[in-house]
């Protein structure tokens, strides 16, 4: 065990329950350029502080949630359902995750996310 | 025989901080003191100034589970890190500083035959690239490390290896501290416990970096070469990376008597394990999947990576663990490196090393050094452009870089 996180749903448990699904990134323009789709996919803010970032609890309710996480603590500030997000972001609007659109859906990191052999 | 007793030095003591440097390296570690090195042995750039926010290899270049090894996958992956392993066998010599390289041979370890199947590829990958490398069955394998159990009915029973004469391990601190001192022999200035806060640049060029005391200082060219915190360094600079960080952890027995003479790693069973030169084995595992800049280790490496030790080596069943620790790893999309110019002028990056940075150093240090003093980017380095994500041309090294070095 590193650090608790808290399920929204399961309530407090070890992060090895959860999968980690990246920061949370804007989606793309509906017809990007080959450069946006390609920053979409590939490149992170990777913040030293704190992050907006979606986890799933892989051994609990399997539930897709976020957390705002500070990842040079690994203190976790915040979680919710992404029902969640909008009267969080009314509340929150000083916290570090200004580049997020209103509309960001994505599901974490193309390829930069859990990493196993 | 006085001349024992005479307390040396090292390196100079640290000068006074210029207003100006031709160069400024951003991280001592590796990369950045065989950046200096280079520029002054290959192109007479003295005029070069390292800053470390640290002591330098205070990093992942001390953190480092030592291996070397140059068995990739792609053949741009294999070929530059043969270059480097070519340079590491000189440069005990160059430097004139031990080092303490065992080229005592590399084994990645297949248990299925769809990894017999990778590892054949990556031996022909290799062989087509001048590099020793071969797959090898379990009776080679038991001859290479007898104390390593092979039983059939194992969880993970081991089918074959990829062989790797060449790889090894080599003292990493030696790696630092010999690089420092050449770099510095060669006039390079190295200033511990300077952090870097800000790069200033004019028109889209870095024209310098000012420090978090608030000083500022020119230079004509500035490099990183600060492997986990690369995003936040690259991001002074105006730059987003397609890079996430992530810690690495390993841990050390208490030292043993001699019983292992080559570098076991298996990915299926996510460790690698070596012995020490003091006999201490040496056993490192895979990044946590979650990002994170705090260098804190976890119980579940500990019990993860033991148990899978103990399934190769169950005689160790009663060695003490001495002391585990965690570094940071700038993880890339494609587990290759990212190197060379960016888009913002006179701004450079040796960053996406992952897992692999240390076993480069010296290539990185030569191929950068060339790439800054003569403002082109060499051959060798030229697939590993930051330029290649914008245009999805990866360089996939999934299969030969994560967890197997």
């Amino acid at each position: 065990m590193s650090y608790l996180l808290t399920c929204p749903n399961c309530g407090k448990r070890e992060v090895t329950d959860f999968a980690y699904g990246g920061e949370v990134v804007p989606r793309p323009k509906s017809k990007p350029s080959e450069r946006e789709l390609n920053t979409y996919n590939y490149f992170r803010r990777n913040v030293a502080g704190v992050q907006r970032e979606w986890w799933n609890h892989r051994s609990g309710c399997r539930a897709w949630f976020l957390a705002e996480r500070d990842t040079t603590t690994n203190e976790v500030k915040w979680v919710g359902l992404p029902a969640d997000r909008d009267s969080r972001d009314g509340e929150a609007g000083a916290t570090a995750h200004g580049a997020q659109g209103p509309g960001a859906q994505g599901i974490g990191g193309a390829g930069s996310g859990g990493v196993t052999a | 025989m006085l001349d024992i007793f005479r307390k040396r030095r090292m390196w100079r003591k640290t000068q006074e901080l210029k207003d100006h440097y031709d160069v400024v390296i951003i991280g001592g570690g590796s990369h950045g003191l065989a950046t200096a090195y280079y520029l002054a042995r290959d192109h007479g750039v003295t005029d070069v100034c390292i800053l470390e926010k640290s002591y330098i290899g205070s990093g992942a270049a001390g953190r480092n589970t030592t291996i070397l090894r140059s068995n990739y996958k792609t053949p741009e992956g294999a070929r530059f890190y043969d270059a480097s392993v070519k340079l590491y066998e000189g440069l005990s010599a160059e430097l004139n500083f031990n080092l303490l390289f065992s080229q005592e041979g590399h084994l990645t370890l297949a248990h299925t035959d769809r990894a017999m199947f990778v590892m054949t590829e990556r031996a022909e990958v290799n062989r087509l690239q001048g590099i020793d490398s071969k797959v090898i069955g379990p009776d080679e394998v038991a001859r290479l490390a007898p104390a390593m159990s092979l039983e059939p009915d194992a969880v993970h029973p081991v089918m074959g290896a990829l062989y790797h004469p060449p790889g090894g391990i080599i003292r990493h601190d030696a790696v630092v501290w010999g690089l420092a001192r050449g770099a510095d022999r060669g006039g390079a200035e190295i200033h511990p416990y300077r952090e870097v806060a800000g790069i200033e640049r004019d028109n889209g060029r870095a024209t310098g970096v000012t420090l978090a005391d608030g000083r500022r200082i020119g230079a004509g060219h500035v490099v990183s070469a600060t492997a986990g915190w690369s995003s936040t360094i690259a991001g002074m600079a105006g730059l987003e990376l397609p890079i996430t960080t992530h810690i690495l952890q390993a841990m050390v027995t208490e030292p043993l008597k001699p019983l292992l003479d080559i570098v076991i790693v298996s990915s299926q069973m996510h460790v690698y394990i070596s012995q020490t030169d003091r006999g201490e084995f040496l056993i490192g595992a895979e990044i946590e999947p979650w990002t994170t800049y705090r260098q804190q280790g976890t119980l579940n490496f500990i019990q993860e990576a033991s148990r899978h030790t103990l399934e190769l080596f169950p005689q160790l069943e009663r060695a003490r663990i001495l002391r585990s620790w965690a570094g940071l790893c700038d993880i890339s999309p494609d587990y290759s490196p990212i190197l060379g110019e960016t888009e913002v002028d006179g701004f450079s990056v040796s960053a996406g090393w992952g897992t692999y940075g240390f076993k480069a150093a010296p290539i990185v240090g030569r191929t950068m050094a060339e790439l800054v003093a003569t403002g082109k980017t060499p051959e060798l380095i030229q697939p590993f452009a930051l330029e290649r994500f914008y245009r999805d041309r990866l360089v996939s090294e999934l299969g030969a870089a994560a967890v197997s070095h």
